[in-house]
């Protein structure tokens, strides 16, 4: 029997598939699709300290292989999410992980310092990488002093698990990374959107309300791949691959390229049951390829 | 009510015109679940080139007898355009059903449709005039030739036509036509959205009860993107594809 269990600072996943943040609502949107205990874990919608609208519609764009996405954080706050929508999953058999974001360093204190006690939530996801907010979001994680900013702030409020999510809209995401680490994350998510634009031709507006958004789906996979590669080359925490999964085989691709585990994000909009798909192809892979622990896989290119 | 990822078999596909197909699907394990008048699903498209997300359509109509659900398909982009040559026999990846419908308590009911946007008044017609509601129906489109299953509607409720060249029924947009000036309880719409507001407009005037079906660009359907939002007086911004696409007017923050 293949042994899919891996671990990500202290936090045991039953196996390496994650949902990304912002595609997976709070796990109950897929309820009827999937039996959510059956993954290694989900990360809840981007919560911030309070409410937030996010930006006006329109919001999404399909562009080939991908689209382009300005929700802006849209989220009911992080009192909400402990008050309403915290005791309705919290039994779901798996690790729970919330993703936070902040226009500031105390806010992203604040939102950790709130998530703290909830005995289900033991890690959370630190975003400086949001590229559609004005303020905070991306603008920490494209440089190394304002992603230790955040880190080190969070790190000493926050003693669980400390996942540090990274911007691909920097010159050397590496460098980015390993800044975060020597500031004490746990590990790290790579990668979050690529800031992309597109334009209706006919009407010659943007079709996002924010003229720009973020880049997400398969197109940008080769590009998420070599991130990851480069990042876990460099350090030592461990690394959660996202960018572009569409199935098994490209989770597979991921690992190989150095990721601990790995978060499926657009595909789940295409087909809503795909995570287990891909949980059954890891299982079938391995016993294609002798591999008994998934642990052998991680950063296994040749 | 639950939702489902299904296999559907196009058992026809009938070109109403260049533009427009119904494609009528049936479960391939035999099982149609429960949907109703308004709701959609969301279509994956398999083989067109650059088409990457599924595609939002509404319930047309559903044949209980021959277990039959019913797509009114319009060739708006690449990936439509692929569903209008499917082949009956094919098989189609379907997540349903998504979404709130529209009400279903009125005495009068009109509701009013124009271009693709006459899809879900079907099964709401039918729908109504099972519950015994005076169900009419006011079509509207550029031409005659543009004017969708007619036929079909004429079984379940009275059908006003409105065509801008004044081939068919009454000349002009369907806001002019003489039935948006009878007694209703209820107008029920779905179409372009200058038509929904110039409608939403009339019915506010008249102190008329209106909903509209809002077809925001969307992406999962399942109100976990968050993408496809309206503002709302109640909750600010929501999800179409969730507390939608149906929508009582007075719900919106539409300036009309």
């Amino acid at each position: 029997m293949a042994d899919l269990k891996v671990k990500i600072g202290s936090l045991e996943l039953k196996n390496p598939v994650l949902t990304a943040s912002g595609t997976f609502g709070y796990g109950e949107e897929y309820a009827d699709f999937i039996d959510l205990s059956q993954l290694g874990g989900f990360i809840v919608k981007g919560t911030t300290l309070h409410h937030r609208e996010g930006n006006p519609y329109p919001r999404m764009v399909e562009t080939p292989s991908g689209m382009l996405n300005a929700v802006g954080l849209q989220n009911h706050g992080v009192d909400y999410f402990i008050n309403t929508i915290y005791p309705r999953i919290k039994d779901i058999d798996t690790q729970i992980i919330v993703n936070v974001s902040g226009s500031s360093i105390p806010d992203y204190v604040a939102v950790c310092e709130k998530l703290m006690p909830l005995e289900k939530i033991n890690a959370v996801e630190i975003n400086i990488s949001c590229p559609n907010v004005k303020q905070g979001g991306m603008a920490f994680g494209t440089t190394c002093m304002g992603a230790e900013s955040v880190v080190n702030a969070v790190r000493k409020a926050y003693s669980k698990t400390l996942i540090v999510k990274l911007s691909p809209n920097v010159t050397n995401i590496a460098d980015i990374a390993r800044a975060v680490e020597a500031t004490g994350a746990d590990a790290v998510s790579l990668v979050n959107t690529f800031l992309g634009m597109a334009i209706n031709t006919e009407t010659r507006k943007p079709y996002l309300s924010t003229i720009t958004g973020g880049l997400s789906g398969a197109c940008i996979r080769p590009i998420a791949v070599r991130m990851v590669w480069q990042v876990a080359n460099v350090v030592k925490i461990p690394v959660v691959g996202l960018g572009g999964i569409m199935n098994g085989r490209d989770a597979i691709e991921f690992m190989l390229a150095g990721a601990t585990a790995i978060q499926v994000g657009t595909a789940n909009f295409i087909d809503p049951a795909i995570t287990i798909k891909i949980i059954e192809y890891i299982e079938n892979y391995m016993n294609r390829h002798n591999v008994t622990d998934i642990k052998e896989l991680i950063g296994g290119v040749l | 009510m639950k939702k489902y990822i299904k296999n559907f078999e196009v058992k026809a596909n009938l070109h109403l015109n260049e533009l427009y197909s119904v494609l009528k699907l049936t479960p391939v394990d035999g099982l149609m679940p429960d949907m109703y008048p308004g709701q959609f699903v969301q279509v994956l498209i398999e083989n067109s080139g650059h088409t990457y997300l599924r595609r939002p359509i509404s319930i047309n109509f559903l044949d209980k007898e021959k277990n039959e659900l019913w797509l009114l398909v319009r060739g708006a982009g690449e990936g439509t355009k692929s569903l209008l040559r499917i082949d009956v026999g094919s098989i189609l990846n379907l997540v349903l059903p998504l979404g709130k419908g529209f009400s279903l308590k009125s005495e009068r009911a009109l509701l009013v449709g124009g271009g693709v946007g006459v899809a879900p008044l079907l099964l709401l017609g039918k729908t109504l005039n099972e519950h015994g509601t005076d169900v009419s129906f006011l079509l509207g489109a550029r031409s005659g030739a543009d004017l969708l299953l007619v036929d079909e509607f004429a079984k379940y409720g009275t059908v006003f036509l409105s065509t801008e060249d004044g081939s068919i029924g009454e000349e002009g947009l369907v806001t002019c036509n003489s039935a948006m000036q009878s007694d209703f309880d209820i107008i029920q719409c779905c179409g372009p959205l200058p038509m929904m507001k110039a409608v939403a407009k009339i019915a506010r005037r008249r102190g008329i009860e209106c909903e509209v079906s809002l077809e925001n660009m969307m992406a999962c359907g399942l109100g976990a993107c968050l993408c496809c939002v309206e503002d709302t007086v109640s909750d600010g911004n929501v999800c179409v594809c969730k507390e939608g696409p149906v929508f009582n007017i007075n719900e919106l923050k539409w300036q009309i």
